[in-house]
């Protein structure tokens, strides 16, 4: 047995966080759940619909298309954009002005805003003006995101990874840069090689912020919806929309109050339970390797 | 609150999920909970497992309505007997 007091007066604490979260989180929350029972027309006039709209909402075909769209998306830029990272973080400079000046460097799409960075992409990527949509075209390919839904979904990723790549390399980085000397100067003695130092020491040793990147990546790229929204428009047909467009179009396109809630609390409760998964996993993974605790 | 156009089964829903709250506030202040391993893979404390109850009530709720025409009260009683079986062997 341990000595230690546990004192739970420390969540005391954190009442204001909550009185926050309750304005801005938690009441706006509720809210949604009960539109999502209703048909609210006006101040006075609501009628109860019980669970009407979340039937018609699950069986939706263009919400459905549009999910598994936006699974494909978020998998998709998963896949290129952590590899991408981990690589850019192990051969970017470890000291010096270089390290600074490079940091910075990859640093600059992270700062443009979300609708800027699809304007950048539709003004590069048109076939009259646009750099890469001219130079594509003088190349003889038939190169068209507003007809080929093709090319439209290769623009929006490569867009996505120029975009947020960085932001997964400078996790990876500062990853790198927390390893202590010793465990290299072990592996030189061991004469291990390049291969191995990543796979048995960097690897893991990332684990934690890969953890951050892998999350923070998904939940982003699941709720995308300013830059393909500005680049696209969703189009050519319905091809690159997205959920959060789909429902942006129902909730103050349409104003269909009632079923754009019960949307948002599916669309919520997927994000939710897909979070959930991830971080419990990747902790658990944790937990075997040092059941002690500790990092 | 007209604002918040409260209906009478969302006020019956989110009481109980708050009292549900109180009563595992309370029931941690009496007696702290053990992290243990029942059949889930992983280990749980008695909040996970009321986290992740609730959250699969939610799913067996989307799945009931959206892809059978069985009452939503079958849906609810799976839930129930799913919350208890996972909190006392999850």
């Amino acid at each position: 047995m341990n000595n230690k007091v546990l004192n739970n007066r420390a969540w005391l604490l954190v009442l204001p966080m909550l009185v926050l979260v309750a304005f801005s989180a938690i009441i706006p929350l509720m809210t949604v759940v009960n539109y999502s029972v209703q048909d609210v027309l006006g101040p006075n006039a609501r009628f109860f619909t019980g669970t009407e709209w979340f039937h018609s909402i699950l069986n939706d075909a263009s919400l459905r298309n549009a999910f598994v769209r936006q699974i494909l998306f978020s998998l998709t830029i998963l896949a290129i954009q952590v590899p991408l990272g981990i690589g850019i973080a192990l051969i970017m400079p470890k000291r010096g002005w270089q390290a600074s000046a490079v940091l910075i460097l990859i640093t600059l799409p992270l700062l443009i805003p979300w609708n800027v960075v699809g304007s950048i992409w539709q003004i590069f990527t048109r076939g009259d003006i646009g750099l890469m949509g001219w130079g594509l075209r003088e190349l003889g390919i038939n190169y068209n995101i507003t007809r080929n839904a093709g090319d439209a979904w290769a623009t929006i990723i490569l867009m996505d990874v120029w975009h947020w790549t960085p932001l997964v390399a400078m996790l990876c980085y500062s990853g790198l840069r927390s390893i202590p000397e010793a465990y290299y100067q072990a592996a030189r003695i061991d004469r291990a090689s390049k291969w191995a130092i990543f796979r048995y020491i960097q690897l893991p040793k990332l684990t934690n912020v890969l953890v951050i990147a892998v999350l923070l990546r998904f939940m982003h790229s699941f709720m995308i919806y300013a830059e393909p929204f500005v680049l696209t428009g969703g189009g050519p047909g319905s091809s690159t929309t997205f959920l959060s467009q789909s429902l942006a179009t129902m909730a103050i396109g349409q104003q269909d109050l009632g079923p754009s809630a019960a949307f948002s609390i599916i669309y919520f409760l997927v994000i939710l339970l897909v979070s959930w998964v991830f971080y419990t996993t990747i902790m658990h993974m944790q937990k075997d390797k040092n059941p002690h605790g500790g990092a | 609150m007209t604002w918040m156009v409260w209906t009478t089964p969302t006020a019956i829903f989110f009481s109980s999920i708050a009292a549900m709250l109180a009563g595992m506030t309370l029931w941690e202040i009496l007696s702290p909970t053990i992290e243990r391993k029942g059949f889930l893979p992983i280990s749980t404390t008695r909040g996970d497992r009321l986290f992740i109850s609730l959250l699969s009530a939610a799913f067996i709720h989307l799945g009931v309505i959206g892809f059978t025409t069985l009452s939503i009260w079958i849906a609810l009683a799976l839930s129930a007997v799913w919350l208890l079986v996972l909190m006392r062997w999850g």
